[in-house]
């Protein structure tokens, strides 16, 4: 009996790409394998490596060792059949000036042999918020909407694996809310979601399961849960008027203005609110909450320099 | 959705859907723009044809002035025509990927070196006709009817297509090997250019002392030329036979070439 191939397995790859200050290694024996139908993040800071593995996978960049393969085909030696059932959306914002949506569409469906794709674009055009669009040319449209173009290219050919290296940079608060909802929806039909972002609560809230790269190596490979109850801890958001002198190595500013904390335990906690009361400073609003998934990364990528 | 469906394309197949796809992309890219890709060297070609008749005709004796220097140079303009926008479309389309970093979405697909190569010359083969044809259409005024109407069509043929491929194929390794548009401009100003107006468009070169006609046999593209305008007159500087071994040898090195760069991927993929 055989038992179906995982949707992608990297295996040993390492990359070293020439440099005039020597060779830089961009991956390091990296491997791991992603399960047919899983909804998986790859993460890690600028210069990890995830576009390097990506393109890896995409056959854009040979390994200077190990295989890639997509449901069980080397991405090298058949790589017809691997690339025919890899959807890739590019981090770069590209588009050929030549051509409508349409058209841009209608091409990329006929490279992989896709006949008759007209439903089809049809329904990427609607769920990409594009139909209104459909016969205007690349040039004319916004960051935003080519970005949307180059998912529905990615998905033209219905691949049974995709790969979105940060698809939502650049694009708006509700048409990023509906990609996710369109992408739970092709993870729900089967399909395999491989996805890169700096937005890490989207990471979070989407993926069951998460790989971090650091400078080309793998510091971390766990389902999101078990990596988030390894992180532990308490994150602490308290609004205030000004922070006391005394927390000041400890807190993070947010974006909303908010003192951010990071605690071991909710006992800490009374040492925090302890400084605001001895400094006068009282406390307007407080936010509990559990460890996050930046957390969990920022942790594992220092734990990994310290050991490095 | 099904999941388990076949991919559209049959292993073992030499010729797949993205041929075709890449194809039409190539002859749609030109095909829009046809102003500046067809009309514009028709034009430009005129031109050339109007100076040079007006003012050599009279001065001028080729075959032992068995044809008008009109007539002779008619075939040469259509050639050099072909040649000089079969040699733009791939690498202009090439490099314009590169730049534009659009590229990517031809090399995504599962479409082979082979496919790409064939697509982007045979997509520069048409561009050169369909350039030649526009040429010999709006010179037949100019020269008596009889004398662009070729004697030996299929020469005319072999030479048009075989002489476009060759320049196509030379486009797509200089679009390969350009990393910007500089490069390119180099390879076209100092070397396309050149070998083709020192090739015999506008003179036979036994009127040329003879250590330039040596030279010039050293030009592939006077082969080229030679052997086209030999479909018209039956007449030529050297053998046909010849000029076409010699074209046929050039395409093979050619796209030996070609077909190595884009299987390694050179300055395609990392």
């Amino acid at each position: 009996m055989t038992s179906s191939p995982p949707a992608v397995e990297f295996e040993r790859v390492s990359k070293t790409f020439p440099a005039a200050s020597g060779a830089v290694r961009a991956l390091d024996d990296v491997s791991f394998t992603v399960e047919q139908g899983e909804f998986f993040a790859l993460l890690g800071p600028n210069g990890a490596g995830k576009t390097t593995l990506i393109s890896v996978l995409a056959g854009l960049a040979r390994p200077t060792s190990g295989t890639a393969r997509v449901l069980g085909f080397d991405v090298t030696r058949d790589y017809r059949e691997a690339r025919s059932r890899l959807g890739v959306v590019p981090q770069e914002l590209v588009f050929d000036p030549f051509f409508t949506v349409r058209e841009t569409l209608e091409l990329q469906a006929r490279y992989y042999g896709v006949r008759e794709a007209g439903p089809w674009i049809d329904e990427l055009l609607t769920q990409l918020d594009l139909t209104h669009k459909a016969r205007a040319n690349m040039r004319a449209l916004s960051g935003g909407m080519k970005r949307r173009v180059m998912v529905g290219q990615a998905l033209v050919h219905k691949p049974p694996v995709i790969v979105l290296d940060e698809p939502t940079a650049g694009v708006d608060v509700e048409l990023r809310q509906n990609l996710w909802a369109f992408m739970k929806r092709l993870n729900g039909e089967g399909h395999t979601i491989i996805l890169t972002t700096h937005y890490l609560e989207e990471a979070e809230s989407l993926c069951t399961r998460v790989a971090m790269l650091k400078a080309g190596r793998l510091v971390a490979l766990d389902s999101t849960e078990r990596l988030l109850r390894g992180v532990g801890g308490v994150s602490v958001e308290i609004s205030a008027e000004r922070l006391p002198e005394a927390l000041a190595e400890s807190a993070t500013l947010q974006a909303s203005g908010a003192f951010g904390f990071t605690l071991p335990d909710h006992a800490a906690l009374e040492g925090v609110l302890a400084a605001f009361r001895s400094a006068g400073v009282s406390v307007r609003e407080l936010r509990v909450g559990g460890a996050d998934l930046e957390q969990a990364f920022l942790r594992l990528t220092a734990r990994d320099a310290g050991t490095a | 959705m099904d999941m388990t469906r076949k991919p559209a394309i049959a292993r073992g197949t030499i010729l797949g859907p993205g041929f075709r796809a890449l194809l039409g992309k190539e002859v749609l890219r030109f095909w829009k723009v046809a102003l500046q890709t067809i009309v514009a060297p028709v034009v430009t070609t005129l031109l050339y044809l109007l100076i040079f008749s007006h003012v050599l005709d009279e001065h001028v004796r080729v075959y032992d002035g068995r044809v008008a220097y009109t007539a002779f140079l008619v075939p040469g303009l259509i050639m050099m025509s072909m040649l000089q926008n079969a040699f733009a479309n791939s690498s202009s389309s090439l490099i314009q990927s590169k730049m534009m970093r659009n590229l990517i979405f031809i090399l995504l697909p599962p479409i082979t070196s082979l496919e790409i190569y064939l697509a982007y010359v045979l997509g520069a083969v048409l561009r050169g006709l369909a350039v030649g044809f526009g040429v010999w259409l709006v010179t037949l005024p100019f020269v008596p009817w009889h004398a662009l109407v070729p004697d030996h069509p299929l020469w005319n043929v072999a030479f048009a297509v075989f002489g476009s491929s060759a320049m196509g194929t030379l486009g797509l390794i200089a679009g390969i090997w350009s990393e910007k548009f500089d490069h390119l401009a180099v390879f076209q100003n100092f070397f396309i250019m050149p070998l083709t107006f020192l090739s015999g468009v506008f003179y036979s070169i036994h009127s040329l002392p003879v250590f330039w006609q040596t030279v010039s046999h050293l030009n592939p593209f006077f082969y080229m030329i030679d052997g086209f305008r030999y479909g018209f007159f039956g007449a030529a500087d050297v053998s046909p036979w010849l000029s076409l071994a010699i074209l046929l040898l050039f395409n093979l090195v050619l796209s030996a070439v070609a077909l190595r760069l884009l299987a390694t991927g050179y300055k395609l993929r990392s």
